[in-house]
């Protein structure tokens, strides 16, 4: 979303950074700010029918999706929370670097902050991987027979049901995902920008909306992680 | 549009102050962008109209002998979602509100330009992708692409249907995101909220649909277009799914989309009936606050449109309810558009005939829409011609009038000319005339039980037919007039003053058409809107606004 | 208006580290609480948490408490509220559809 940040254009003026159609810098933080926020809203509302289909299938199906969804390892899952989570922290630090002029905790930040994303892909992938070995990626070829229902051993699941579940878990974590590698590739192009000194105390704005979206994408992964991997997992 | 000569050394504008065509295509000039989008979405509403033709020719006669049955699913759906994705919902916005909210405000340009281009590339990119799947077979299952025929049966190109409504949604999503930062942030001093021309709460109201509705029917379009290329089930009943959580999931949107597509033009009415009656639109707080109740309200009564597609009985009583309350405010600026013209100065030009048309035709079609409320009437004339009829009221006699009186009114200042008054007097006569001969004989049809989306009907059903057919030809000659003389206007119009309508609004303070950055110094507002009075007091000395 | 100065926006480092610790912990309760058997209210307390957690990164690390202007808060509610309005509504089809 670089197009969403107002960028370093330079004019006649004061500050270089401030653009043509904003009478202060402070007017121009404010709706950068406030656009930011209104696109994360529409990221709410996105991922919210996502949550919707998924809401209604659990209900439904409740017996199949906690089948299902123990096939899933809360390790990997945990881990990649943890993951997410530090990588918010870095990106906190990265801006309160910034602010107090900090260029190589401000590098540093940035440079983990893109490493822990890495991460979290890598473990996304081996995780998939392991969905593909054991065919339960949705299609001609998912396979999902003689598993029990949690807490009734003697009642199968429901093999389409339980497809049903690994469809949304797909579709959910795949949008996730592509969220997270358009977040690092932002950061990428942050951490350049930083390294070439584009960003002051005074004007920082892309490193602070880039940082909105970060905290965004991992405020999706904390209700993800309880609803897709931690179905009923006391039986 | 590019190529106004400067030989007599006219004033620079926005239009002549960069010439050639990479000026246009690279421009953040949200006023050129608005024109940008006035070519973009006349071009798609010729095309839709070209559907819609084809359909009124086919409907001519009861046997379906134009086309084949298939041809004839095809025709409605690219009907309905050219004219829906890429002309009803776009259109004023993005024409009208891309070129004047800014100035009404008092701002150079929107929050963010380059996004504001960003928008028009996406509507582009968008009507390619629809242009290309037309042309090679389209979509045949009506545009609001019900499963499991979308995604399990039909062979025809949804993913490229869908992949089109999809950029064209987030070109929807950037201009409404646009506008709300733009009306929060970039208010010239003294602009309070309530000194905002009516036009501009109701694009604000616009916005905060475009926001929170848009990316739910994106998200169910990716849905669909993965279950097809997955085969997943979500929507399939033979593999678990629920059809009707897909038609939950697209009517969230698409019923507050059409809020979105009628509050502009309830802003346009506004504007127009302010400056033709000589008045302060009555109750100015009540149409203001009605535009933020039907942008909320418009949310919560999506099911409205599944009555008879199989959800619970209780869930029908709820949004049945919830559908009263969403005309309340609708009903609510009727009133005070109505009572604006008692006792005003009401003169007849252009505009205020379309005006006068939207007031009349916009009651009917929401009035029945009140009767599509009532549970048992809808179980009689849901899925007939009815429906049609009724949303062809608000559409084409609502949207599409308010739009070309306000194309009409901002015409001087757009272009810098004066369109004929007498053709498009005209005009505004031949599209009343044209529209109701053809949507009135259609609430008669369904009411006595025509079907839409059918190709042929029972022989008894003809003569209403024939009208409707009779009347969309004269409403397609009310369409081409104005496209006639306001082309021609650009060349040999007057030229126009600077408030040729001595009207209210900063739009009007400034120059016909206005400089790149609309206003030299910032202006400082000191006045009420509407304030007609103070406009037409010849003696009191107006606030001099930088030119 | 929200602003940065120093004041407001840089919370001091210890601040977000205490959050951070914060976010781990309810990551762990969450594991936790989802091994022990609360009956119907797993699904609660997962969610609970998950909120707390997700108000805490708001509020905290994206600064929606610093801020003065009441706008984005408006803004972040109005937005809960309508995905709220699309959860509930659906369900007042789904959930009763057995009911007659």
């Amino acid at each position: 979303m670089a197009d969403s940040t107002t960028m370093a254009a330079p004019t006649e003026g004061h500050n270089p950074a401030l653009l043509h159609h904003f009478a202060e810098p402070q007017q121009q933080r404010d709706a950068a700010s406030l656009g930011m926020w209104i696109f994360l809203a529409t990221e709410v509302m996105f991922f919210g029918g996502l949550f919707c289909a998924y809401l209604i299938y659990r209900l439904k199906y409740f017996g199949e999706f906690a089948a299902a969804s123990q096939q899933l390892s809360v390790k990997l899952g945990g881990t990649n929370t943890v993951v997410l989570i530090c990588s918010s922290l870095t990106v906190v630090l990265a801006v309160w670097a910034v602010q107090h002029a900090k260029r190589t905790l401000l590098l540093g930040s940035l440079v983990a902050t893109i490493i822990l994303g890495f991460c979290f892909l890598g473990i996304k992938a081996v995780e998939y991987r392991e969905k593909f070995e054991k065919h339960h990626v949705p299609g001609p070829s998912f396979q999902f027979a003689n598993v029990p229902v949690p807490g009734h051993p003697d009642l199968m699941a429901n093999p389409y049901h339980a497809q049903m579940y690994f469809s949304l878990y797909f579709v959910m974590t795949g949008l996730h995902a592509l969220h997270m590698i358009i977040g690092i590739g932002f950061f990428a192009w942050l951490l350049w920008a930083a390294y070439k000194g584009r960003f002051t105390p005074e004007y920082y704005t892309p490193l602070e909306m880039g940082g909105l979206y970060w905290h965004f994408v991992d405020i999706v992964w904390i209700y993800l992680f309880p609803l897709l991997y931690l179905i009923d997992l006391r039986k | 549009m590019a190529n106004e000569n400067n030989p007599q050394g006219e004033r620079e504008n926005y239009l002549n102050k960069h010439y050639g065509v990479w000026s246009w295509l690279l421009t953040t000039d949200h006023k050129r962008i608005a024109l940008l989008y006035l070519l973009s979405v006349t071009f798609f509403f010729f095309i839709g109209g070209f559907f819609a033709l084809l359909i009124r020719l086919e409907l001519l006669t009861p046997a379906g002998d134009l086309v084949q049955a298939d041809t004839y699913n095809k025709l409605f759906t690219m009907h309905g979602m050219v004219m829906v994705f890429f002309f009803l919902i776009p259109v004023v916005p993005a024409v009208l509100g891309n070129f004047l909210v800014p100035i009404m405000i008092g701002a150079k340009d929107l929050a963010f330009p380059r996004i504001n281009l960003l928008s028009w590339y996406l509507y582009i990119v968008a009507g390619l992708l629809i242009t290309h799947c037309m042309l090679t077979g389209g979509v045949d299952t009506g545009w609001t692409f019900y499963t499991p025929f979308s995604t399990a049966y039909t062979n025809t190109k949804i993913i490229e249907a869908g992949l089109a409504a999809f950029v064209a949604g987030f070109s929807s999503i950037f201009t409404g995101l646009n506008f709300i930062v733009t009306i929060h942030r970039m208010r010239a001093p003294g602009m309070t909220w309530s000194r905002l021309p009516l036009f501009v709460w109701a694009h604000y109201a616009t916005s905060i649909i475009q926001i929170l509705g848009t990316p739910v029917v994106a998200i169910t379009i990716v849905l669909v277009a993965a279950e097809r290329l997955f085969h997943l089930g979500i929507f399939d009943p033979k593999l678990g799914g629920d059809p009707l959580l897909f038609q939950h999931l697209f009517w969230f949107y698409s019923h507050p989309a059409v809020y979105i597509m009628i509050l502009p033009s309830m802003g346009i009415i506004s504007e127009i009936i302010a400056c033709f009656t000589r008045k302060r639109i009555f109750g100015y707080n009540f149409v203001a606050l009605s535009s933020i109740a039907i942008a909320v309200l418009g949310f919560l009564v999506w099911a409205h449109h599944m009555f008879v597609a199989g959800i619970s009985v209780y869930a029908a009583l709820i949004f049945s309810f919830l559908t009263y309350f969403v005309g309340v405010p609708s009903a609510i600026k009727v009133f005070n558009w109505t009572a604006t013209l008692y006792k005003g100065s009401i003169r007849y030009e252009a505009p205020m005939l379309y005006a006068f048309g939207f007031l009349g035709l916009f009651t009917i079609g929401g009035l029945t829409g009140l009767f599509l409320a009532c549970l048992g009437i809808n179980v009689h004339v849901t899925d007939t011609y009815f429906v049609v009829a009724h949303f062809h009221y608000i559409m084409v006699g609502g949207v599409l009038m308010a739009y070309l009186g306000g194309i009409h009114f901002w015409w001087p200042k757009i272009s810098g000319k004066m369109y004929p008054e007498g053709w498009a007097r005209l005009g505004a006569l031949i599209v009343f005339i044209g529209f109701n001969l053809t949507f009135f004989p259609q609430f008669i049809l369904g009411y006595v039980g025509m079907p839409r989306r059918y190709y042929q009907y029972p022989p008894e059903f003809q003569v209403l037919n024939v009208l409707s057919t009779a009347g969309s030809t004269v409403l397609g000659i009310g369409y081409l007039l104005p496209m006639l003389y306001l082309l021609w206007s650009m060349r040999y119009g007057k030229p126009a003053p600077d408030n040729p309508w001595n009207a209210a609004g900063l739009e009007w303070k400034i120059s016909s058409p206005p400089t790149t950055f609309n206003f030299e110094e910032e202006p400082v507002v000191t006045w009420e809107a509407y304030n007609y009075e103070e406009l037409d007091t010849p003696q009191k000395e107006e606030v001099p606004v930088g030119r | 208006m929200s602003d940065h100065s120093s004041s407001e926006h840089s919370s001091s480092l210890g601040l977000y580290f205490l959050i951070w610790a914060a976010l781990l912990a309810g990551t762990g309760l969450t594991i936790f609480a989802a091994t022990v058997n609360l009956g119907p209210f797993n699904a609660a307390v997962a969610l609970i948490i998950a909120t707390t957690k997700a108000l805490l990164v708001a509020l905290f690390f994206m600064h929606i408490r610093g801020a003065s202007e009441k706008l984005l808060k408006l803004v972040v509610i109005s937005t809960i509220f309508f995905l709220f309005i699309l959860l509930a509504l659906s369900m007042a089809d789904f959930g009763t559809r057995l009911w007659s």
